[in-house]
């Protein structure tokens, strides 16, 4: 879909600035993008979107700033505010903990889209490959008693991981070999993977969790397959290190992209598949890689899930995750960068924790109803992500207020 | 081509066309002839006949028949290994599960919401642009459908309101995709969200933890007075949802309007070679529009399907990946409106299955629901013949 189909293939590397009915690739738009708003036009973005859904619960007869105020202190962040002391203090963290705990596997998911888009590639198999990855994180953390902390983990994750990329693998050959859409194939396998997994803890099922026959989840993970927990309690669900596994991997990203051979022909076949394989980049092999890597960081960042705080795995979560899609609006947001990765996870981490009932106040709003907002918010963000236009013309406008503020100014300093 | 000297001139003998067909239906044979109502309890007979069938799609085979003749062997082999399966399975566990007329009622259960989405997925894909958010206009289409049917008191207007409201989610995909070019994957992943979003925020707010009341307007089933007693089709269709007959004269519909009449041109001209299209004065951003809409307006009322004529009420996220299903039956069934039914009612008859597995098991119930997937899966990697998407889908037109 994202080749031109229409013999005016040399524009492609024009980006935005072609003007014929040939369209660049969704890389070279997003390139066009990035060098255009920098980083006001995504922080932009987000303000649209909570204008939006502020407005909704207005017109829903709620107070906006409350509930937004309400969201906030529900997500922790308030913990940075040096004035917030005393018992505040102490939930604070808590719901701090618990953001991050969110925000962990949303900047791994959000590597997996963003490495794709940076090679032209869709992919929304993000969920897919995180539910494989969990499948496989929790198999291997519930099996091997006995086993010594530091290996086992290390095998639960690279398992996860390695299941995650032979998972998105597979879009990447078919996609390689017969040019299959990766995003029908990603689409497809995310279903396949999700019935794979009611299917191997549903009652019944050959991974289900012999000791309660009649619950449909899957063995729970081994203390020793769990990661340790560094800041808060570790029964009350504290920060697990699963954070700077995201971090690493984030690094990773960035090093693998920018510093590699792999990064540069990876980037080469996102600008222009011909040019690239005109250069003897093969794009073919580059797409197999490509999803793989992406399927790996999908894995690895369900092996944090599970690892982490979760420890098991019911089918009706495997059936509601919709941490794989939000990888998709992580990635966007971010702009397909390291850096902007984690600003985006973070943000979506937040709204994540501050609008769950265990953290909204309901007092002051239905956090049934928040959770919901959330996913609206969510939906704008992606919305107004998947074209620069508004945001940049709204920037626009307020730059031309600027601009004219500024001339005023200027005729006014020979008076002064 | 060993077969093809032993067949002579297969071209003139037999057409290796008909060959694969011939092993197709073979195949089938040699399944159900172990299955009610026939029950053999022998799986011989079914060998023999799976044999013949892969006879014959070698035969098609060599004569360039490659899709039937794979298509046929597999479906051989998989026949043998369903009637193993049957011969070794209690008699009145198979009865239960194939009672056929129960079965094809529930495939077209199934099927419709599918196949509304799927066509409308077709129109909005043939007109060049790609339409992953079906998933959201459906769930859209079912909230405010029973929201309408409940507010209004009529199932008719609560049609009506779904379908305005799957039209104007639509509207804005058209929008970002077609009027500022967004990428029209991520605007339908946008959709999709906030149709979750919208959905789950209003169905709150407005009906909070008790759902939708119980007493909702329906749509009524057609009740066909001279076969609703007769056997099978009385069971079968005898007694079907008047929703199920309106998708399925949409599709001889669809099919005559996409490939027989002069707007069906236009919007397959637009989806292929909008350049072409437009050199020859032909509105492309404004056929791409009606496109894009009409097909929310479709998925829309297959949503209102499920919520007001199947189900009768609203859950969050009740659609949960039947969108995604429609999409795959708009590329297993290539594009048109023939293959995505013959899809769809494939897709409905592996879920009327899965239904009714767990008589024998519950595992294998669920796996039935991944069928239509891996099928669609197995179908893109073109295994079983290419689909070929329209040549522009996907990509944004710039007026010159």
């Amino acid at each position: 879909m994202n080749t031109v189909e229409d013999g005016t293939q040399g524009d492609v590397l024009a980006g935005e600035e072609v003007a014929h009915g040939a369209t660049p690739s969704t890389h070279a738009r997003l390139t066009a993008y990035v060098r255009r708003g920098g980083v006001i036009v995504p922080i932009l973005t987000a303000i649209i979107a909570f204008v939006v859904g502020g407005l909704v619960v207005l017109v829903t007869g709620h107070n906006p700033f409350s509930t937004y105020r309400a969201i906030f202190n529900g997500t922790g962040l308030n913990w940075l505010f040096p004035w917030v002391g005393g018992a505040a203090r102490k939930t604070a963290a808590f719901d701090l903990q618990q953001t991050l705990i969110a925000t962990t596997p949303l900047i791994l998911v959000g590597l997996a889209v963003a490495f794709a888009f940076r090679a032209g590639l869709f992919n929304i198999g993000g969920q897919g490959q995180y539910t494989v990855g969990g499948i496989v994180a929790v198999w291997i953390g519930s099996s091997f008693a006995g086993m010594p902390a530091v290996p086992h983990i290390a095998l639960a994750v690279v398992g996860a991981g390695a299941a995650g990329a032979a998972w998105a693998g597979i879009a990447g050959a078919l996609k390689a070999t017969v040019g299959a859409n990766e995003v029908i194939s990603t689409i497809m396998l995310n279903w396949i993977a999700i019935w794979g997994g009611v299917y191997l803890f549903g009652l019944g099922g050959p991974l289900q969790d012999p000791h309660q026959p009649s619950v449909p989840v899957s063995s729970t993970v081994k203390a020793s397959a769990k990661l340790p927990v560094f800041w808060g309690n570790a029964q009350l669900q504290g920060l697990h290190i699963g954070l700077f596994i995201a971090l690493a991997g984030v690094v990773l990203f960035w090093i693998l992209l920018n510093r590699t051979r792999l990064g540069y022909e990876v980037r080469a076949v996102g600008l222009n598949p011909d040019a690239a394989s005109y250069a003897g980049i093969s794009p073919a092999r580059n797409y197999f890689r490509v999803m793989a890597i992406c399927g790996m960081f999908a894995g690895v960042a369900a092996a944090m899930d599970i690892l982490g705080w979760k420890f098991n795995l019911f089918t009706n979560d495997i059936q509601a995750s919709q941490v794989g899609f939000l990888g998709i609006a992580v990635a966007l947001l971010g702009r397909n960068t390291a850096v902007g990765t984690i600003a985006a996870a973070l943000l979506f981490g937040a709204l994540q924790t501050g609008t769950s009932d265990r953290f909204l106040d309901p007092s002051v709003f239905d956090p049934n109803l928040a959770s919901n907002l959330t996913l609206m918010i969510q939906g704008l963000i992606v919305l107004l992500v998947s074209t620069d236009v508004i945001a940049l013309r709204v920037l626009r406008s307020g730059r031309g207020v600027a601009v004219a503020l500024g001339r005023r100014g200027k005729r006014q300093e020979p008076r002064a | 081509m060993s077969v093809g000297t032993l067949t002579a001139t297969p071209s003139r003998l037999a057409a290796p066309r008909q060959l694969g067909i011939a092993g197709l239906v073979l195949a089938i044979v040699a399944w159900v002839i172990t299955l009610p109502p026939a029950l053999v309890r022998s799986p011989a007979p079914s060998i023999v006949v799976a044999v013949v069938a892969i006879a014959a799609g070698s035969a098609a085979l060599a004569g360039r028949q490659r899709r039937l003749g794979y298509g046929a062997i597999a479906l051989a082999l998989l026949a043998v290994a369903g009637a193993v399966a049957d011969t070794r399975a209690g008699v009145g566990h198979l009865k239960v599960v194939f009672t056929w007329s129960v079965l094809v009622a529930a495939m077209l259960r199934y099927a419709t919401p599918l196949l509304f989405a799927a066509l409308g997925g077709i129109i909005s894909e043939r007109s060049g642009v790609i339409n992953i958010g079906l998933e959201g206009m459906m769930l859209i289409g079912a909230f405010f459908g029973i929201w309408g049917a409940d507010v209004l008191h009529s199932w008719v207007l609560g049609c009506l309101v779904a379908i305005a409201s799957g039209g104007l989610l639509a509207l804005v995909h058209a929008i970002f995709s077609i009027h500022l070019r967004a990428d029209q994957v991520v605007s339908g992943t946008a959709v999709n969200f906030l149709a979750l979003g919208i959905t789950g925020y209003f169905f709150i707010a407005h009906y909070g933890p008790n759902g939708t009341p119980s007493r909702v307007s329906q749509v009524p089933n057609v009740k066909l007075p001279l076969i609703q007693h007769v056997g099978f089709f009385g069971g079968a269709i005898g007694n079907t949802n008047l929703l199920t007959w309106i998708a399925l004269l949409l599709v001889p519909g669809l099919s005559l309007f996409l490939f027989r009449t002069r707007w069906g041109l236009r919007l397959r001209a637009v989806g292929e070679k909008p350049r072409a299209a437009d050199t020859v004065g032909l509105p492309v951003l404004r056929t791409r529009y009606v496109a894009v809409v009409a097909s929310g307006m479709l998925a829309a009322l297959g949503g209102a399907y499920l919520s007001v004529a199947f189900v009768g009420s609203f859950n969050q996220d009740m659609t949960e990946g039947r969108g995604f299903i429609a999409l795959a039956a708009v590329i297993f069934g290539k594009w048109r409106p023939a293959g995505a039914l013959a899809a769809t009612l494939l897709f409905g008859f592996s879920s009327a299955l899965a239904d009714r597995l767990p008589t024998f098991s519950q595992t294998a119930a669920t796996l039935f629901q991944a069928l239509p997937y891996l099928l669609t899966l197995i179908a893109v990697a073109g295994i079983i013949g290419r689909s070929r998407a329209p040549a522009s889908v996907g990509i944004p037109y710039v007026k010159e």
